[in-house]
């Protein structure tokens, strides 16, 4: 295995150091950046619980604390949820795949980021920081959660996805070079399947200073802070959460329909929310394609993605993802404002409505309280 | 010579165990409910002699037992009588990111764990094996473990779509082992290899649990000079042999609240219904499709520990006859302390001190209990605290519901007063006369149940090949558990296509139901 260093800025910041009480709170904020994919984090958490008890704590790094040329390397999983809530990982991939990334480039990886800081993929990386010693970089490639591979900040910023390294529990290793984004996403999902329908990948590795513009940063941080917020104020958990992003509740009422069928191998559908309280007679119909898309009022839309739309337990304020939205449930929508980029003409001509078929334009959360 | 025709059911509960005996017609000859024991096995001989004691010495004609009780639950909860558990995993080199039993409470892990591995074998979601099946690394784990485990718990990887590793596992452990408990998680949960391990290992550790008060029922029965043919009521509301239950104990758990809503539905005649089961300290609300419990989706903690076997579908709320209207005129506070069983002694219609929802029916006139004279100045307060209790009743009533469509509900058990005539949602409430009795009447109705939970990829066979397979299959598994063959029916058939895979794959979940075999041939 290389060892690395990496050196600290002058000013010195404070490291942040993943404990099991911070990765517990990590847990629920990458649940809630999810926007209601992702994947249940549940596994993840005792996964991560797992490599950082046998292996040691992991230490979380801002990009600015690393030299420019130090290489990072975003990480996730790709597959279905199914799979990998059934054949779980083995835990030491990173080993396998990570001195066949270090080969390529010629120089040892000096940290490793989340890919998708929303859903279980946010805390895989925390066991290859583990197993590794690597620290974990303050940054994902989503901000939030996305279907597919190249719906990353990175595919925007114009880093190449390849190579993509992948691999699987056996030991099989796969370097891919693909055509562009869009053929990585065809190549990675495909041998996927092969090793079983779920696998793990590294893809848009890049340099400490392209990642500072490449990527959102701070996540690691905010999923900490956003699931500190909801567990430590078990009285109002939901206020707490509202304050922590500066989301909006778009309404707090009960599902009252749950539409949901797969199809192309995504889960579509939609689900109606009525309000109680202070918004009854208001009706909202949230739009879903394996994330909560897009969030409507009597025929207003009032957010959409990329924003973050979220439904949250009214009494606990944890997320409920798209899969376990039933009828009766009492709930809170959320909607909070996504990272800039994805705002920007490229960003929503990869990531916003029109991309996921919605014939509408984009309207900024924030644009509601105006 | 009197006739051989009758059942005997018995629900254990918290607070009461209740027996009714019924006749071939399913005519309610008699019924008792005494006071549950902290020894719960002399509770059943009470309730035995209450109930048969009513019979006067036609206790001959009783043919079978059925018994619905909360041993295993208090087992796990209380950290009593588990055995220890050696746990085998199949599904290395995958899997070994989480350990078994990893993030269990300390105590219940000391107190069940003989040992742990993880040896190499299991499948892919589409049948492919993940890597052979590593049958030495068996052999050798369970030669480590003689004399340390008193049962073993054996999962593999997508044992739903495809067993085979499992049932390997069982040979290779039983020759090396001998006569020890084997559970396989392929016969006891669902998807979810992690809350599927859990309820195989808790099925291990209760099985000693479930071998002592199958010899305790039995015993009871005997000594009252019974021999009849004796099964355990399982938690979706259908009967399991004593043999069967022995194996398969964790599927008792949360048998109570499915008895009762399956003798609601046998009191009324509904099959498709809300129940609401109000007890002294809170309320069960389940729903009932096709005569049977829902089953929930979700995944069920037990003890700490996350499992995923099969559960009604329950909203419970701390809402019951006992509990306390506390608070002042204007901001009444409801519950959750509650005077539980002592509501005849506390309650003040029962010239007790302590106000209680039951105080509130009394007032309300809703029930005629007691001495309504000694509620006095607290009228206020009372009413005010039942409007809270509608409110929270109707508030669970919706979160069972699936559709906004108005549905009838039965309501049951002791504190089925609290129930108001008209409930949001509902198109009407019944209240069906011995009500108070429900749950034993639901051990006592005859049915028994297979069920099947399994991936299927849709390039081997076609869906209508994949859709009979796992009927054929929950149909095989109902006989096996006791059902007469020519009366089992299909009573659920789902059907989930799995998302992000190229390839077609399905998950089916089938259930049969059929008709206990009241021949008596399954004294296993």
């Amino acid at each position: 295995m290389v060892v690395t260093t990496y050196r600290l800025r002058a000013d010195q910041r404070e490291h942040m150091e993943l404990d099991d009480q911070k990765l517990r709170q990590m847990a629920v904020g990458c649940s809630i950046l999810g926007a209601g994919g992702g994947g249940d984090t549940s596994v993840g958490l005792l996964a991560a619980l797992q490599a950082t008890q046998d292996f040691g704590p992991v230490t979380v790094v801002d990009l600015d604390e690393l030299d420019d040329d130090a290489l990072v390397i975003p990480g996730g999983g790709i597959g279905a949820p199914l799979v990998s809530i059934e054949k779980l990982d083995r835990g030491d991939e990173i080993l396998r795949l990570l001195p066949v990334v270090e080969r390529h480039h010629g120089k040892p990886v000096s940290a490793i980021m989340a890919a998708e800081i929303g859903g279980s993929n946010g805390l895989l990386p925390v066991v290859w920081c583990a197993r590794t010693r690597l620290p974990l970089a303050d940054a994902d490639g989503m901000g939030r959660a996305f279907p597919e591979v190249p719906q990353m900040t990175m595919e925007l910023a114009g880093i190449s996805p390849n190579p993509a390294v992948m691999t699987d529990e056996r030991g099989n290793v796969v370097l891919i070079e693909a055509a562009d984004g869009q053929w990585m996403e065809r190549l990675e999902r495909a041998l996927s399947i092969e090793f079983g329908g779920q696998a793990l990948s590294s893809e848009y590795h890049m340099t400490a200073s392209q990642a500072r513009r490449a990527t959102v940063r701070g996540t690691v941080s905010l999923a900490t802070r956003i699931g500190r917020a909801v567990l430590e104020a078990p009285d109002d958990p939901v206020a707490s959460l509202i304050h922590s992003v500066n989301a909006t509740a778009i309404i707090e009422g009960k599902i009252t329909d749950v539409d949901q069928r797969v199809s192309e191998g995504f889960v579509k559908g939609t689900a109606r929310i009525d309000g109680v309280g202070t918004q009854s007679g208001t009706t909202l119909r949230l739009d879903i394609q394996n994330e909560n898309l897009v969030a409507t009022r009597e025929g207003r839309v009032l957010a959409s993605v990329p924003d973050i739309i979220t439904v949250v337990d009214t009494h606990t304020g944890r997320a409920i993802h798209t899969e376990r939205l039933r009828y009766g449930q009492r709930v809170t929508v959320i909607a909070f404002p996504c990272d800039p980029v994805w705002r920007t003409p490229a960003g929503l001509a990869l990531a916003g409505p029109r991309a996921f078929g919605y014939d509408l334009e984009f309207v900024a959360v924030e644009a509601l309280d105006a | 010579m009197p006739e051989a025709d009758a059942r005997l059911g018995i629900d254990v509960g918290g607070t009461n165990t209740d027996a009714v005996v019924m006749d071939r017609d399913d005519h309610l000859l008699a019924s008792a409910k005494v006071a549950t024991t902290p020894d719960v096995t002399r509770g059943i001989g009470a309730a035995i002699a209450a109930v048969t004691d009513q019979l006067r010495g036609d206790r001959a004609r009783i043919t079978h037992a059925m018994l619905g009780t909360t041993h295993s639950t208090n087992a796990v909860l209380e950290r009593r009588d588990l055995r220890r558990v050696a746990t085998i995993r199949i599904g290395a080199p995958a899997t070994l990111s989480v350990r078994p039993l990893f993030g269990w409470p300390e105590d219940l892990r000391r107190i069940i764990s003989a040992g742990e591995t993880i040896v190499e074998g299991g499948f892919e979601f589409d049948g492919r094996p993940i890597v052979p099946l590593d049958a030495d690394a068996i052999a050798r784990f369970a030669a480590s473990v003689a004399g340390l485990a008193d049962a073993v718990a054996v999962v593999s990887v997508f044992a739903p779509v495809s067993e085979e590793h499992e049932l390997r596992a069982k040979e290779i452990v039983a020759s090396e082992l001998g006569d020890i408990h084997i559970s396989m998680s392929h016969e006891v949960g669902q998807l979810g290899l992690l809350e599927r391990e859990n309820a195989t290992v808790l099925n291990a550790a209760l099985t000693g649990v479930a071998r002592h008060v199958a010899q305790g029922f039995t015993q009871a029965l005997a000594d009252h000079s019974m021999e009849p043919v004796t099964f355990f009521a399982q938690n979706d509301g259908t009967l399991m042999a004593l043999s069967y239950a022995e194996r398969f104990p964790v599927l008792t758990i949360g048998s109570g609240p499915a008895n009762s809503l399956r003798g609601a539905a046998f009191l009324t005649g509904l099959s498709d219904a809300i129940v609401v089961d109000v007890g002294g300290t809170s309320s069960d609300v389940g729903v009932l499709v096709n005569g049977f419990p829902r089953e929930s989706n979700a995944g069920v903690e037990i003890g700490g520990i996350s499992t995923n076997f099969r559960m009604p579908d329950l909203v419970t709320i701390a809402v019951g006859g006992g509990t306390v209207v506390g608070g002042t005129e204007g901001s009444v506070a409801l519950g959750p302390q509650s005077v539980g069983y002592r509501v005849r002694e506390e309650a003040l219609v029962f010239g007790g001190s302590t106000p209680t929802l039951t105080d509130a029916s009394a007032a309300a006139g809703t029930v005629a209990l007691g001495d309504p004279s000694r509620i006095g100045a607290f009228a206020p307060l009372l009413e005010e605290g039942l409007t809270a209790a509608h409110a929270m009743l109707a508030e669970a009533v919706d979160r069972v519901k699936t559709s906004r469509e108005d549905r009838p509900l039965i309501a049951v058990g002791g504190g089925s007063h609290l129930i108001p005539h008209t409930v949001p949602g509902v198109s009407e409430v019944h209240w069906p006369d011995r009500h108070d009795v429900a749950n034993a009447i639901g051990a006592a109705i005859a049915a028994v149940s297979g069920q099947v939970d399994r991936v299927y990829t849709l390039a081997d066979s076609s869906r209508g090949e994949a859709l009979e397979d796992a009927q054929r299959e929950a149909a095989s598994r109902a006989v096996a558990a006791g059902a007469a063959p020519e009366r089992v029916e299909i009573i659920e058939l789902d059907e989930i296509p799995l998302a992000y895979l190229a390839h077609p794959a399905v998950r089916i979940r089938a259930k049969a139901v059929g008709a206990l075999d009241l021949g008596g041939s399954l004294t296993g």
